[in-house]
Parts: structure tokens; C-alpha cells; sequence
């Protein structure tokens, strides 16, 4: 595949923006437009812009894990989100809530665990696919 | 008291499903101590039950009982009676020496381990059904019987013989499992209930009842196939792959005695119907008479035994269907004692088998000088079988026509039993005489004595038939007496003795056996044309019936496969589209003629902008050759909708739109060269008729959503979660609430699902080899069809 | 706004059906992903269509204003997107990896690999048994 030097070039300062960006998504998603699943796949569009800008190569080295781990770790997450109110006697999945909110985040309970899970879960899933398939067609 | 007997016997056998668990590893850790260390649990309920024994003579019965689904009527009763009671001492009795004698029997055998087990197992379902005091309880023993005679008689499951014979016991047994279980149910519509003792105490209103004869026919339906009675009795004969000592436990002592069983348990309750009677001695003199005489044309020594057990439980039926107190004790004493004495035989053919290597009596002879204790326990049981003094078999034959001469047309009831008797004394002069003091027949038999395991155990049942012989009072008042009480449901007399006097009993039971005796020595004459008759009458036959069902039932199984599943994706799918779309239309119109759709409300410009993008690119994209221009004309129905999204208050909808149109496109762009071109396969009135269903598809949806959205007013669910997202959740996004919190347990599946596929994808690319690589799916040539 | 997403659903569905009910691979593909719109739209459209007023509770108050859009299909619609990503994924990869291996795109040409193209012998060892009566 061609490269095109503007695209690397943009996508090497958007990427990071967009990063933020999904992050910020998914911490608002509670009370404004946004949330995991949102968050998630700008993130992962933000990483596949890097990797088909400059090369899926290049990607793989700039992931500090493999995406499979983010699927896994996001699972866990919601998961432990889940139990988390069964420790306490009270049914699975039952919002926690800290009494006061933090700076910055806001309000932190389960539901925001549980939400990370998904953003994790949906950037894994994503990057997973399409980082196995991009490497495939680099061959 | 006995109740808490009753509650410790209950205790050890849910024990027995937990020991039998082990006999695998016991027999694979100590070989030699497994049999008798397995033998302990049948003997500890042998000697449980004898404990009970006393109280349940002076007419004590017994419940225990605890809930399991209540709702359902279900619950573990447990009852113990005379007759349970008798059942369960021969279930664990005999249950002790198979398991002893199998160890011997099938000593060093690779899957002795597994015998122990399953054989344990069905022993703890037979002494429940002998317990059960629930109907659905009892159906669950029966069922769990069933399955235990399967995997017996499928022991050596390398012979397809095995396979076959197991296979066959299982489909009769199974199908008459479920009539049972029909005529169960129609038993607790009229009732209530599942409990036996209600339906005993309730038997006047049921005997009135319209659904009580299809409830009796079912029941004996189930009766019928699992005590091999005419014409479902063929299962029995070739359940003789089975290992000898399984033949003589399940089919012959115990197992196919469970219908009786049930017929005698069910007496109480069915027996008040007019149909009974005529029924049950008509379908137990068929089986009599059917099997006597079948048994005739047999060589092999388990088959003989097989047809004369036939021939037995015929006899049972027919006594337990004349209904009379008389019949009843005469029923309840002949299946104790075809228990003992059938039993011995089995065992004592096994150990011949053993130590000749043959079953076939044309070939066994004078090998009793070699095996005296085989001989010992065979020629005493044979003894009981055709009726001698003073063994048990005796007195059973001359209370068998002591009723039949007191019945309702005794000339042809006795006439029918004389014949089936003598075929009785002609099987056992061949099974327990002829191989052991007959003319030898071959001599390259070499027969040698088994070990103490494989003569002991037939030796003791035989000897137990002599015992109880010798004290018939003791016979009479101890064990016959409750059985029949608890059949009559009142207590009874029962006077047994061997000497009666100068009767027209004692004068039939001498015919009987001059007659037999007669037949026997005749054996070279008389089998070859009586087996002669039966294979000219064979295609008639219901096992030629069976045969021919089992092949059209398979026959149209593959042929609807092959309709329903013919490979054709297209066709499936097609399928669906139209059964949803009459279904559905259906409905639709019958359910809502009016058909008042919702309001039309003049749409906005850039509705008509945005819907006119989706239908254009919607009809183009079917016309489409190209693949890139096809990815960007989706590309545009997705971005259209995710403005649709946008402008009608679905912001958070739209983002995820937009993000996945793009991911979506850089999909296909990774994998478009991959992917083959586009290419017109189909013909032009195929395409022609593809427009028209999917238009219909189309059309029905449209309508569809028309009538939903005038239903649309119903909100409740999205007044709950709005009231509720703030106090509730702490959330103002309530769309998100309600993912991550409210619905939080779907989103996690839906998360899990997105984790799944992603594992899909990453095999398939993984495992796929090395994509591009051509290989014809079919050869050159076979493309046009 | 409702007549009109229902036509256009309605032409979406026709669209898919008739796509996969051709025998090319690719364009059965093409027919789910149409087939997704479709669906996503149909649920969008159970609901009224509401204009510019988002599910969102307002700072400083503890509910909806009175008129908003139905969250429900909303939660079940974001869903769906997502998953059907999933789907078309595993779909476009395993229609990819069939057509690399089989060297086919003909789906009629595939029915041996779906169900057995010869003759199965069925029952034969019902005739292994021994024949009683």
C-alpha cells in the first residue's frame, strides 16, 4: 500500500487527540452524550488511522499490549464491576457508588468500571480484528 | 419404626449411585476384592429389607417423604409394602450374587469396571421403582432401568450384534416409557395427583372416569414393552448379547419383571375398570402360549431360557388380569419363585459357556461328570421350573391351575396353560438336563468347573427354591401373604402346601409333565419342524414388523433431510423470508382488518434528501458490479443514518454510526482484494422471482412498522428509567444508564458475544492455511449437477 | 418522518433479501450488512420521532423535560451497531478464507461441504441381528 506523507504526518498528531478525545467520551458518558461503546471505537478508529497511515507495523509497536489482552482485561473488568455488590450481599450488577466525587472524573462507582470494560473490550475487539487482518495483507 | 427403616434404606441407596461411582477405580486398585467389597451395598439393603421384613408381615406399611419440585406434583415418596418389600429382597438378593458371580464371569475383562458400575446403578433404579411411592419418581426409576439395560446389553458395544439388540431394547422400552408416562399424566388430570396411595384411595372415581381406559391402555402399553409382552416381547430374545449374568439380573429376574411390577402395584387403582381383565388375559395368554411354543425352536441355551421368561411374565399378566384373590396369590408366589429358579439357570448357562465354550444344545452333552456343581444348581432349578415336588416350582404350577380352574372358562384356560406348562418342562429337561447327563454331542467341548464364583451363586438361588419348597407354610405366610396383601389392599390368607390330596391339580401337573418329558426325548424330531413353522411364519412377525418401521421411520428421516437441509443456502433463507412473511401476514390479517396505520405527518426536506440518499443507494447497490463502488454506496446508507440518528435525538447513536461506517470501510478495504469479484450466477426468471419475494419481504415490514409506531404511545419503560436514571443511577445520559446499569447484565452478554467474534475472526485467519490457495470444491465437470 | 423511514426500511429489507439470495459470496454479504440498517431502523422507528430532544436529564433538575426521545431503542439500536460490526467481520473473514479455499464464489457449487453429497447406508446393523419372532 502507498503511503501518503499528509496522512502519516496528520495522523501522527491526531492520533493522540483523538486518544484524549475517547477518553474524555467515556468518562462523560454518564451524564452527557458518550460512553464506552462511543469511546471505544474512536479510539480504536484513532489507532487505525495510525496504522494504516504509516504502517500496521508501526501500530503494533506503539501498543504497550496485545489487543487480545484488552478484550480480556475489559471482561474482567465489567465482570468485577459485577461482583464487586455480590461481596457486599447485594445482587450482581448493583451500582456502587463512592460518596464523594472525585476531581476531574466526577462521581466514581461500578457503573464506571463496568463501563471502561466495555471501552476496553470494544477497542480490543476492533484493533484485534483488523490489526490481525492489516498484518495479514502486509505479508 | 419402620418408617425410619424405611428412610436409612433410601439413604444407603443414594449411596449405591455414589459407590457404584467408585467400582472402576475399586476394581482397577484391587481386582480380586472389588466383586465382594460391591456385592456389600446389595447385601447391606438384603439385609435392611429382611429387617423390615417382621413388621411388614403384620401389616405395617411405610412412607417417606420429601420434596423436590412440588410444583410439579413431584415429590421422593417412598413406600414400603409386601410387595415392594418382595421385589427389593429379590433385586438386592440376586443383586449380591451377580455382582459376585459377574466378577468370576468376566474376570480379566478389559471393562469389568464399567459392569460393576452399571450394573450397581440399575440396582439402586430397580429397588426404586420397587419403592416408589410417586408416579413421576417411579417413571424416573423406569426410564433410568431402561437406560442401564441399554448400556448392559451394549456391553461388548464392538459387536454391531450388541449395538443393534441394545439399540432395539432401548427404542421399545423407551417408546413404551413414554405411554407410561401419558397414562401417568391422565391419571393425575383425573386425580390431582401423582401419589400412588391417592389414586388407591380415589380408584371408584377414576374406574368412572372417560379418560381412565386411554390412562389403562397407556399404562399397559408401557407395562407390555418393558415385561416383552406380545407383540413387543422380541426385544427380550436378542437382549441376550448382553453378558449371561446381566441376562439372568435384569432379563429375567428383575428388570422385566417391572411391568408386572407396575400392573400389580397400579391393581389397586386399574383393576376396578371392566377393560382390565380382557385385556390382560388375553394379552397374557398370547404371550403364554406365543412364547412357549417359540421357545421350543430354540438351541442356544440363553435364547431357550429367554422365551420361557417370555412365556413366564405371560403367565403373570394373564394371572394378575384374572384379578381373583386366588389369581393374585397364585401371581405373587410364581414370580418369586420364575425369580429364583430362572435366575439359577441363567447363571448355570453362563458358567457352561464358560467351561465348554458352546450354548448350543445340540452340541452340549454328559458334561456334568466335569461340572457336578453347575449340574447341581442347574438340575435343581430345572426341577423347580417344571414343577417337581417338593421344590418351589411345585407348588406354584398347582395354584396356576387351581386358579385356572376356577376361572370364568376354565376348560380353555387350562387347556391353554397345560400346553404352555409342558413347553416349560420340555426347556428345562433341555437346559438342566441334556447338557449335563445327555448323549455327548461333541468332544471337542473339554468342559472344566469354574471358580467358587461361577457355580456358587446359581447354586444358592437353586437351593433357596428347595428351601422355600420344603416350608411352604413359612413361604406362604411370610413373604406371599404381604406381596398379595399389598396387591389386594386388604390382608389375606395364604395357605401354601405340597400335599394337597388326590387333585385335579396333581393330576394336570402329572400330565404336564409326561407330556414334557415325552416332548423332551423327541428333541430331534420336534425342533427342526417347529422351527421350520416359525420361519415360514416369520415375515409376518412383529419383529419383521419392527424392522420394517425402524427402516421407513429412517428412510423418511434422511429423505426430509434431504429436502429441508439440500445445501442451498438460498433455499433456507427463502424459506424463512416466506414463512415469516405468511405467518406474519397471517396475523396481521386476522388480527387487525382494520389496519389503521399511523398518522402521516408531512415530513421535513432534508428527511426527503436523506431517505431519497438511502433508496437510491439502497437500489443501486443490488445493481452494482463494482466491489469499491458498492462498500461506498453502503458507506452512504450508514452515514444517511446516522443523521437520521443525529437529527431525532440520537446523538450517541450517530457517533457510534459514524465510527463504525468508518471501521466498517476500513474493513472491507483490508480484505477487498481478497475477496472474489462480483458475479452474475443466477438466471433472469430467477432474479425476476428473487425481486418479487423480497419486495413481498419488504412491503410486509413496512406495514409492520406502520402498525407498531401506532402502538408506539405504550413508553412505560422509558418513563421507569427516566424517573428513575438520576435517583437511581447517577446518571443523566439516561441511553447510557441504561446500558452500563439498568440492562448492565445484556450489555455484558453483548460485550462477551463482541469478544467471541473477535476470537472467530482471529481463528479463522489463523487456522484458514494460506489464503489464495485454488482448490475446486467439486471436480472439473461435476458443476452442472 | 415515520412513513417515510418505514419505506425506506422496507427498501432496505427488499434490498438484503434479495441479496442474499443470490449465489455469489460477496453479495451476501452485501445483503447482512442491508439487512443491519434495516433492522437498526426498524427499531429506531418503534418508537415517535422526536426532534432535537435527546434522553438527557438536564443539570439541575432530576428528570427529563416533558417531551424526549425513547431511550429504549436507543440502548438496543447502540448495541446492535456494534455487535453487527462483529458480525460483518466474522462474516467478510470467513467468506475470504472460504473462497481461498474452496476457489469458488459460486455457493452451489459449496453444497458438499454443507451436507453428505453421496448416499449414506443407513440401519446396517439392524439386519446384523439375529431374526426371532
Amino acid at each position: 500500500m502507498k503511503r501518503s506523507i499528509l496522512l502519516a504526518t496528520a495522523a501522527r498528531y491526531l492520533m493522540p487527540l483523538m486518544l484524549i478525545f475517547s477518553v474524555f467520551l467515556l468518562l462523560r458518558g454518564h451524564n452527557e452524550i458518550g460512553g464506552g461503546f462511543v469511546g471505544g471505537l474512536v479510539a480504536a478508529s484513532a489507532l487505525m488511522l495510525y496504522g494504516i497511515a504509516i504502517s500496521p507495523a508501526a501500530l503494533r509497536t506503539l501498543l504497550p499490549v496485545e489487543p487480545r489482552l484488552l478484550v480480556g482485561l475489559g471482561l474482567l473488568a465489567a465482570l468485577t464491576s459485577g461482583l464487586l455488590p455480590v461481596l457486599t450481599g447485594r445482587p450482581f450488577l448493583t451500582g456502587l457508588w463512592l460518596k464523594t466525587p472525585l476531581p476531574v472524573i466526577g462521581k466514581v462507582g461500578t457503573p464506571l468500571l463496568f463501563d471502561t470494560g466495555v471501552y476496553f473490550v470494544v477497542v480490543g475487539v476492533v484493533m484485534w480484528i483488523l490489526l490481525s487482518l492489516a498484518e495479514e495483507e502486509a505479508k | 419404626m419402620l418408617t425410619s427403616q424405611l428412610t436409612w434404606l433410601v439413604l444407603t441407596l443414594a449411596g449405591g449411585v455414589l459407590f457404584a461411582a467408585f467400582a472402576p477405580l475399586l476394581r482397577r486398585r484391587a481386582e480380586r476384592l472389588a466383586a465382594p467389597l460391591l456385592a456389600l451395598l446389595p447385601l447391606a439393603v438384603f439385609v435392611q429389607l429382611l429387617a423390615a421384613l417382621p413388621a411388614v408381615q403384620m401389616g405395617e406399611t411405610a412412607q417417606a417423604r420429601f420434596d423436590w419440585v412440588p410444583a410439579l406434583g413431584l415429590s421422593l415418596t417412598f413406600t414400603l409394602d409386601g410387595l415392594g418389600l418382595a421385589m427389593g429382597l429379590l433385586i438386592a438378593g440376586i443383586g449380591a450374587l451377580v455382582i459376585l458371580y459377574g466378577g468370576a464371569y468376566l474376570h480379566g475383562h478389559p471393562s469389568l469396571g464399567r459392569f460393576y458400575a452399571v450394573v450397581l446403578l440399575f440396582m439402586t433404579a430397580m429397588l426404586g421403582i420397587a419403592l416408589s411411592g410417586n408416579a413421576l419418581l417411579l417413571f424416573v426409576f423406569w426410564e433410568l432401568t431402561s437406560i442401564t439395560s441399554f448400556l448392559l446389553i451394549g456391553f461388548e458395544h464392538e459387536r454391531p450384534g450388541a449395538r443393534a439388540a441394545a439399540w432395539q431394547a432401548l427404542l421399545v422400552t423407551g417408546g413404551g416409557g413414554l405411554a407410561l408416562m401419558a397414562g401417568f399424566a391422565l391419571l393425575a388430570v383425573i386425580t390431582g395427583s401423582f401419589e400412588m396411595n391417592v389414586w388407591a384411595a380415589r380408584a371408584a372415581e377414576i374406574a368412572v372416569h372417560p379418560l381412565a381406559p386411554a390412562a389403562f391402555l397407556l399404562i399397559l402399553g408401557g407395562a407390555a414393552t418393558k415385561s416383552a409382552q406380545f407383540p413387543f416381547h422380541f426385544w427380550l430374545p436378542n437382549a441376550m448379547e448382553a453378558p449371561t449374568p446381566v441376562s439372568a439380573y435384569l432379563h429375567s429376574a428383575t428388570m422385566v419383571k417391572a411391568g408386572v411390577f407396575l400392573l400389580a402395584r397400579l391393581f389397586p387403582v386399574l383393576g376396578g375398570l371392566p377393560l382390565w381383565t380382557p385385556a390382560l388375559t388375553t394379552l397374557g395368554l398370547l404371550t403364554l402360549v406365543g412364547a412357549s411354543l417359540l421357545a421350543l425352536a430354540q438351541t442356544d441355551l440363553k435364547r431357550l431360557l429367554a422365551y420361557t421368561t417370555v412365556s413366564a411374565l405371560g403367565m403373570l399378566v394373564f394371572l394378575l388380569g384374572l384379578g381373583t384373590p386366588l389369581a393374585l396369590k397364585t401371581a405373587a408366589l410364581f414370580l418369586v419363585t420364575h425369580a429364583l429358579y430362572k435366575g439359577a439357570l441363567f447363571l448355570s448357562a453362563g458358567s457352561v459357556d464358560h467351561g465348554t465354550g458352546t450354548r448350543d444344545i445340540a452340541r452340549l452333552g454328559g458334561i456334568g461328570r466335569a461340572m457336578p456343581f453347575t449340574a447341581a444348581a442347574a438340575g435343581l432349578a430345572a426341577l423347580s421350573m417344571a414343577g417337581l415336588p417338593p421344590l418351589l416350582g411345585f407348588i406354584a404350577k398347582e395354584l396356576v391351575y387351581e386358579t385356572t380352574l376356577e376361572a370364568a372358562a376354565p376348560l380353555l384356560l387350562t387347556g391353554l396353560t397345560l400346553v404352555a406348562n409342558a413347553a416349560t418342562v420340555v426347556v428345562a429337561v433341555w437346559v438342566g438336563w441334556r447338557p449335563f447327563w445327555g448323549r455327548p454331542g461333541d468332544d471337542h467341548l473339554h468342559p472344566h468347573e469354574g471358580t467358587p464364583g461361577l457355580w456358587g451363586p446359581p447354586l444358592l438361588l437353586a437351593l433357596l427354591g428347595l428351601a422355600l419348597g420344603l416350608f411352604p407354610a413359612l413361604t406362604g405366610d411370610g413373604l406371599i401373604a404381604p406381596m398379595t396383601a399389598a396387591i389386594v389392599g386388604q390382608s389375606v390368607k395364604v395357605k401354601l402346601a405340597l400335599w394337597h390330596g388326590l387333585t385335579p391339580m396333581l393330576g394336570l401337573s402329572a400330565l404336564t409333565l409326561l407330556l414334557g418329558v415325552g416332548l423332551a426325548a423327541l428333541r430331534r424330531v420336534v425342533q427342526p419342524r417347529i422351527a421350520a413353522f416359525w420361519r415360514a411364519l416369520a415375515p409376518l412377525g412383529p419383529a419383521n414388523l419392527y424392522h420394517r418401521f425402524v427402516h421407513g421411520l429412517l428412510s423418511l428421516a434422511s429423505w426430509q433431510t434431504a429436502v429441508l437441509q439440500n445445501g442451498y443456502l438460498r433455499v433456507y433463507a427463502l424459506v424463512i423470508v416466506l414463512t415469516t412473511a405468511a405467518l406474519a401476514g397471517l396475523t396481521i390479517v386476522l388480527k387487525d382488518v382494520t389496519l389503521t396505520l399511523s398518522p402521516w405527518q408531512p415530513p421535513r426536506f432534508y428527511d426527503f434528501i436523506l431517505v431519497g440518499v438511502i433508496l437510491t443507494a439502497a437500489f443501486l447497490v443490488t445493481r452494482s458490479r463494482s466491489r469499491v463502488a458498492t462498500i461506498a454506496l453502503l458507506g452512504s446508507i450508514g452515514f444517511s443514518i446516522a443523521v437520521i440518528f443525529l437529527l431525532y435525538s440520537a446523538p450517541d447513536l450517530a457517533m457510534v454510526q459514524f465510527a463504525i461506517e468508518t471501521l466498517t470501510v476500513i474493513l472491507f478495504v483490508l480484505v477487498l482484494y481478497k475477496l472474489p469479484k462480483f458475479s452474475r450466477l443466477s438466471s433472469t426468471p430467477t432474479r425476476i422471482a428473487d425481486v418479487f419475494f423480497a419486495l413481498t419481504g419488504g412491503l410486509l415490514m413496512t406495514l409492520i412498522m406502520l402498525l407498531v409506531s401506532r402502538h408506539a404511545s405504550d413508553a412505560s419503560a422509558a418513563a421507569y428509567y427516566a424517573a428513575n436514571s438520576l435517583s437511581q443511577a447517577n446518571g443523566r445520559n439516561i441511553v447510557n444508564v441504561i446500558l452500563v446499569d439498568f440492562r448492565g447484565l445484556d450489555t455484558l452478554g453483548e460485550i462477551t458475544v463482541l469478544a467471541i467474534a473477535a476470537i472467530g475472526v482471529f481463528s479463522l485467519i489463523r487456522l484458514g492455511g494460506k489464503p489464495g490457495r485454488k482448490q475446486r470444491a467439486v471436480p472439473k465437470g461435476g458443476r452442472t449437477k | 418522518m415515520t412513513w417515510l423511514l418505514a419505506i425506506a426500511a422496507g427498501v432496505l429489507f427488499a434490498a438484503g433479501i434479495y441479496m442474499i439470495l443470490r449465489r455469489s459470496l460477496v453479495k451476501i454479504l452485501v445483503g447482512l450488512a442491508l439487512l443491519s440498517y434495516a433492522v437498526n431502523l426498524l427499531l429506531f422507528n418503534s418508537a415517535p420521532l422526536i426532534p432535537a430532544r435527546p434522553p438527557l436529564i438536564p443539570l439541575g433538575s432530576s428528570a427529563p423535560p416533558e417531551v424526549y426521545a425513547d431511550p429504549v431503542p436507543q440502548a438496543l439500536i447502540l448495541t446492535a451497531i456494534v455487535i453487527s460490526f462483529g458480525v460483518t467481520a466474522f462474516a467478510v473473514v470467513l467468506m475470504r478464507q472460504v473462497y481461498g479455499t474452496l476457489g469458488t464464489d459460486d455457493l452451489n457449487e459449496m453444497r458438499c461441504t454443507d451436507i453428505p453429497c453421496k448416499e449414506v447406508e443407513i440401519a446396517s446393523e439392524e439386519e446384523q441381528m439375529e431374526e426371532p419372532l
